[in-house]
């Protein structure tokens, strides 16, 4: 298997694990690191697009759409994280009302 | 040319930056980017008005490495229909904010916000790079789960939670498809990507961006955060969340399917589009129609008229299912998506000034509406006209674009659902009319005249797209894929 193939694989192993943990659980917390788990899969994955193969560089571009994305993905981790912190003060419960009656 | 576009994605941007530093003057400045916009957007429709787009390499670096915006005739009429919207917020959000108390944090917080939303937005009409355009959505998103929260209660910070969290989801799916994209074929600008050889994974990529664009614009099943987080926000920011933030995400979804990757669509695919939208019209309007809110009324209304946008699918078809009517439906749901988000804007705008002067929005607080506002209930009688569809209004252009589309190409199912939809809408918004012209017991507060005049400057607009439809039928046709095709004989 070459290292492309292999980082490959491995982000999807990881983005499968976020969906996973962002299916089960309804505190917006774990929620909220869900996605930034399946994130760095992603992000896994667009550098292993970007191999030229063993003797070349990796491309550029993938590596500069990868800090894009982690800059995106940060700046909406904490925007829900500002969000989650207000709600839970107005609200007393980390969870949104529908899923209220999950366990604590 | 390069300053034209530069100030139209540029001048929000530092406006927004403007009103963080100097929030006291948070109103003027954005009424400033508003009137510098409008000038930029004028001189644009111009010159693109002789008959072809405009590009510019951003810093001079062509595509695949640099990132190209493109004003064709679509991104022109997107534009001007946000500029009016905008100039609709500005002046109503300069009075209700002025109203709450100047020293208020959503006071300061709103105008970045808002003006952060329209740049993004902006950027979305203008750009032409995959990535560039998951920015502009990225962007547009945060700002607008922003503006839900911006009441800070706890209802409505559950909103911007519960929007914040598909929105998440969809912006992943999005990303998702793009990087597949880029790794089978190494470029990320629309037309270089238009020109591509089809790799088995595109199929996959393209519905990956889809179900992550379906989330972004409410698109049924996907719809479930949108009325909560619609009717939550204040009232000039919902203007903004209903008329602009889906039709930005549907410009991207039309751009991937009718401009990037047409060779994909085969007609089951169209056929499903259509089916989605089908279901969005019945049921967002069956749901609009069982509510005792104006706001939530408006709000439904919305995932329902989404649907409407999603025919254009079905009804222009792909490279290889093309279909006769293409080029009419392509510019149909053009005006269908610019009469929808200027009507929407006067509705939300309308909702406000009721909610201002009645204190809540339940619709049997609208009795007697009519005679202590007179021209907003003027306002909201015309925005319901273009909503319905009925001549000479901007969406009746856009109905019978659709429907003459529908007709040529033999797919009487879609003519069906526009019209049974049309008689939905007529249903949903006769409650409130009626609670409007109602005689009332007491007489309601009256509003100042200049503040009734703003949904009324928008709803006007969008009866105007109807009556003096040949201008913009003929700049949409601009830059499409079916520019080269003559329009209704």
């Amino acid at each position: 298997m070459t290292d492309p193939t292999f980082y490959g694989l491995c982000g999807a192993v990881v983005v499968g694990t976020g969906i996973y943990g962002f299916v089960l659980h309804t505190h917006i917390l774990r929620r909220l690191l869900s996605f930034n788990v399946i994130g760095s899969g992603i992000f896994l994955m667009l550098g292993a697009a970007g191999s030229l193969g063993p003797d070349t560089a990796a491309d550029p571009v993938a590596q500069a759409l990868i800090i894009t994305g982690i800059v995106v993905a940060l700046s909406a981790t904490a925007l829900g994280l500002a969000l989650l912190v207000a709600y839970a003060r107005a609200s007393g419960s980390p969870r949104l009302p529908e899923d209220a009656n999950d366990d604590p | 040319m390069t300053l034209v576009l530069a100030t139209i994605v540029g001048l929000p941007f530092a406006a927004a930056m403007l009103a963080v530093i100097f929030g006291r003057y948070g109103g003027p400045l954005a009424a400033a980017a508003v009137a510098g916009v409008a000038v930029a957007t004028a001189a644009l429709i111009v010159i693109v008005a002789e008959g072809q787009p405009v590009t510019i390499d951003v810093a001079g670096w062509p595509a695949p490495l640099g990132i190209t915006l493109e004003a064709d005739g679509l991104a022109c009429g997107f534009l001007a229909m946000a500029t009016l919207v905008m100039s609709g917020v500005v002046a109503q959000g300069r009075a209700y904010f002025y109203n709450t108390g100047p020293e208020r944090r959503a006071t300061w917080a709103f105008w970045p916000l808002a003006l952060l939303l329209w740049a993004a937005i902006n950027a979305i009409f203008l750009s032409r790079d995959l990535f560039n355009l998951y920015v502009g959505l990225e962007l547009m998103t945060l700002c607008a789960v922003a503006l839900v929260a911006i009441e800070g209660k706890a209802e409505t910070l559950a909103a911007a939670l519960r929007y914040m969290l598909v929105a998440l989801i969809g912006s992943l799916l999005y990303l998702l498809g793009v990087v597949l994209l880029y790794s089978a074929h190494g470029v990320l600008d629309i037309g270089l990507i238009a020109a591509r050889v089809t790799a088995p994974t595109d199929i996959l990529a393209a519905a990956l961006m889809t179900a992550g664009l379906a989330a972004k614009m409410a698109l049924f099943p996907f719809h479930a955060w949108l009325p909560p987080a619609h009717s939550g926000a204040p009232a000039p920011a919902s203007a903004m969340l209903s008329a602009l933030v889906p039709k930005a995400a549907f410009v991207i979804l039309m751009r991937l399917w009718l401009e990037a990757v047409p060779d994909l669509s085969a007609a089951s695919l169209l056929a499903l589009f259509g089916t989605l939208g089908t279901a969005a019209i019945l049921h967002g309007g069956v749901m609009a129609l069982r509510q005792n809110r104006l706001k939530l009324v408006i709000a439904y209304s919305t995932v329902s008229q989404i649907g409407y946008l999603l025919l254009v699918f079905p009804l222009a078809g792909g490279a290889s299912a093309a279909q006769p009517g293409a080029a009419d439906a392509w510019k149909g749901v053009v005006f269908h998506a610019l009469s929808h988000g200027l009507a929407k804007a006067a509705m939300f705008l309308c909702a406000g000034l009721w909610m201002a002067s009645v204190g809540h929005d339940r619709l049997e607080g609208l009795r007697g509406q009519a005679r202590a506002t007179p021209i907003t209930a003027f306002a909201f009688g015309l925005a319901a006209i273009a909503l319905i569809g009925l001549p000479p209004s901007g969406g009746f252009t856009a109905k019978y674009l659709m429907l003459t589309s529908a007709l040529a190409s033999g797919q009487l199912i879609w003519a069906v659902v526009l019209l049974l939809g049309g008689l939905l809408t007529a249903a949903y918004l006769y409650r409130p009319l009626a609670m409007i012209f109602a005689k009332a017991d007491a007489a309601p507060v009256a509003v100042s005249r200049s503040q009734q005049a703003v949904p009324l400057l928008l709803a006007g607009t969008a009866i105007l797209l109807g009556i003096a439809s040949s201008g913009p039928f003929e700049l949409f046709q601009i830059g499409s894929p079916w520019a080269d095709i003559e329009g209704l004989e």
